[in-house]
């Protein structure tokens, strides 16, 4: 059962109505209203008069700010909110080393920062092409998650066979394995109850009419090896100096990352999947580079998630204008794309009859300005982007920033409703 | 500059990425032909003229500044030491900026581009590092007393820091010794007013023209 099945009555007829809007974005229809979409993180934890912190680690506080959020700005979509900020405990029980989160490494009342480093080094690219597995359980996992030190000593798996079989599992008998295995599982039931208490959270707000609108996330083929492996310098470098190597790795990497979407996608019902986008902006690489490396891999994951069902929304982060015409070769009718700092109506100019839209009142007038401020910026999208066509899901430029005030959410909804339904 | 054949391939190879021709010719000279260190290090600042003036026409992007980094640094290490003490006498420098992330936020990878670009472009850079408090920020620019200081900041909580930051240099009777400049993904003209900075920047090519409008330096 998928939580679409689960709302009734009255909430059922509100939680179609929301969802059509999306729905009807996506398939380039016009909707009843220019749907307006709740998505933040530590903004909750401004909102709830609670710290970061809890917002980390108390799982019923979270789903309590968050669900009181939801209920009164009325949105038409919304993030599963306990999955992206309750993650404190289950990161904690693995060990998480890429994360510094409040309570671990920042402040009581910070957000949570990756930490930029190489995790991947140069010279193993040829280990992660020919064993993508192999080199995640010996190599990556340990470096990146405490729980996991210990799977260094695990056997070669490909090559065991009939009694060498037998004998090469001795390795799991070895104390520093065990200590792993042990490590792993106590992380895994936290996660468990982690996930729980996100999936209560969804179905919940679905009971009272509230659909998602980001339940799934993946990653482009780039930004996973930029992000998680390389780190930023050691990618940058890479493009001289392991062009082919690394090439090769975002081909592979593109085809296990979209079966890996499209299962997990389907495992928890959702359609929406929301890939963040960090490499992709005008200033990053050059438009060669952009189209030597950044887009075929992420055209082809996008190719086989549309295929299989699903509807890309990836989120342009920075400015991507230069980008347009180009991430513009995509079937018309199947995606979400959302901006951050890209001009919307330029974007709608480019890619109104192809793709939905979402985004993008500037973090700066939402944390600094006032409401009226606020109110301007969402009829200028009305009047130039919404109003001529564009199939529009009104958003901050990447939800709300942590400090919003109320206020400006408040005006955000409010000149929605006026302007626009 | 006047330039043998040899010479001009290492500012070629430099300027156009190809770090294995570079290299190879830049061990020559120093390691073989015992070529003088300085002249070698005068022709890589040539060469990072070109590649600064690509990145400023849109031709080059981050890739090729860090790229470029990286060969300046490995050629430095190796000529730097074969430097006489006696024929030293630092280049003249434009001016001196102290940069550094405001507190709360870990990030670096723009501010890190923008003190390369300063550097390459004749200023002389002291780079205070991340999540910098604002105390120490006061101490370092005590002790350095910068041109330009230079506010770096990625997440949405770097408005408060950096116009936090910009309050105590004004309580610390500060503010008017030197310029400010703040930089980061998120950072606009509304964030400019709202922090009191001077000026704000898009990218490293704006760091450096601030930087040299405020020093005098021709643009």
């Amino acid at each position: 059962m998928t939580i679409h099945d689960l709302p009734q009555g009255e909430t059922k007829l509100a939680y179609d109505a929301r969802r059509q809007r999306i729905l009807d974005c996506i398939a380039l229809k016009q909707p009843d209203r220019m749907p307006v979409a709740l998505y933040g993180t530590f903004w909750l934890a401004k909102y709830g008069g609670i710290t970061c912190k809890e917002l980390m680690y108390d799982y019923e506080k979270t789903a309590a700010v968050a669900a009181r959020a939801v209920e009164e700005f009325e949105p038409d979509a919304i993030a599963p909110f306990v999955q992206v900020t309750a993650a404190g405990k289950s990161l904690e029980a693995i060990g998480f080393k890429q994360l510094q989160w409040p309570g671990h490494g920042v402040g009581d009342n910070q957000p949570f920062q990756y930490l930029d480093r190489e995790y991947m080094k140069a010279d193993e690219y040829d280990d992660f092409l020919f064993d993508p597995t192999g080199y995640y359980l010996r190599t990556y996992l340990p470096r990146v998650a405490s729980a996991f030190e210990g799977f260094e000593d695990l056997p070669i798996f490909p090559g065991l066979h009939y009694f060498r079989l037998v004998a090469g599992i001795r390795p799991f008998a070895k104390p520093s394995v065990r200590a792993a295995l042990e490590k792993v599982i106590a992380a895994a039931e936290e996660v468990d109850r982690f996930v729980g208490h996100s999936i209560a959270f969804n179905e919940d707000m679905a009971r009272k009419g509230y659909p998602l609108i980001n339940g799934a996330i993946a990653v482009s083929p780039y930004d996973f090896i930029a992000d998680y492996f390389r780190g930023a310098t050691g990618m940058m470098k890479d493009l001289f100096r392991h062009k082919d190597k690394l090439l090769a790795l975002l081909d592979k990497a593109s085809e296990f990352l979209t079966r890996q979407t499209i299962a997990t996608a389907k495992l928890s019902g959702q359609e929406i999947v929301m890939i963040p986008i960090h490499w992709a902006p005008d200033a990053f690489m050059s438009g060669k580079q952009f189209e030597t490396f950044w887009w075929p891999p992420f055209r082809k994951m996008m190719m086989g998630m549309i295929e299989a069902g699903l509807v890309p929304m990836p989120l342009w982060e920075a400015d991507c204008t230069k980008r347009l015409e180009i991430i513009r070769d995509i079937p018309a009718g199947k995606c979400i794309y959302w901006f951050e700092r890209t001009d919307m109506v330029k974007a709608f100019e480019v890619l109104g009859d192809v793709v939905a839209l979402r985004g993008n009142l500037s973090p700066s007038l939402m944390t600094t300005g006032k409401p009226e401020e606020v109110d301007a910026a969402v009829k200028h999208l009305v009047d130039n982007v919404w109003a001529k066509g564009g199939k529009l899901i009104l958003d901050g430029a990447f939800g709300l920033p942590d400090e919003t005030p109320i206020e400006n959410v408040r005006a955000m909804f409010d000149a929605a409703r006026r302007y626009a339904g | 500059m006047e330039m043998n054949a040899q010479e001009e391939a290492l500012v070629k190879h430099l300027a156009d990425m190809e770090e294995d021709e570079a290299l190879e010719i830049a061990k020559r000279m120093l390691l073989e032909e015992g070529a003088d260190p300085l002249r070698v290090l005068e022709l890589c600042r040539t060469a990072m003229d070109v590649v600064g003036k690509r990145f400023e026409e849109g031709e080059y992007f981050l890739p090729e500044l860090v790229l470029a980094g990286e060969m300046l640094d490995t050629i430095g290490a190796i000529a730097k030491p074969l430097i006489k003490q006696e024929e030293g006498g630092a280049a003249k420098k434009l001016g001196k900026v102290l940069i550094g992330t405001v507190h709360g936020d870990l990030h670096d990878i723009g501010k890190n581009i923008v003190t390369f670009m300063l550097d390459i472009n004749g200023f002389e850079v002291k780079d205070i590092g991340v999540d910098v408090p604002v105390a120490t920020f006061i101490d370092e620019i005590k002790a350095y007393e910068p041109d330009v200081v230079g506010l770096s900041g990625f997440l949405t909580l770097a408005f408060d820091s950096m116009k936090e930051t910009i309050a105590a240099f004004d309580a610390a009777g500060m503010r008017n010794d030197f310029k400010i400049m703040i930089g980061g993904g998120q950072i606009d003209e509304t964030v400019r007013a709202y922090t009191g900075a001077d000026a704000f920047g898009v990218n490293a090519v704006e760091a450096v023209a601030l930087c040299k409008s405020w020093t005098g330096a021709a643009a």
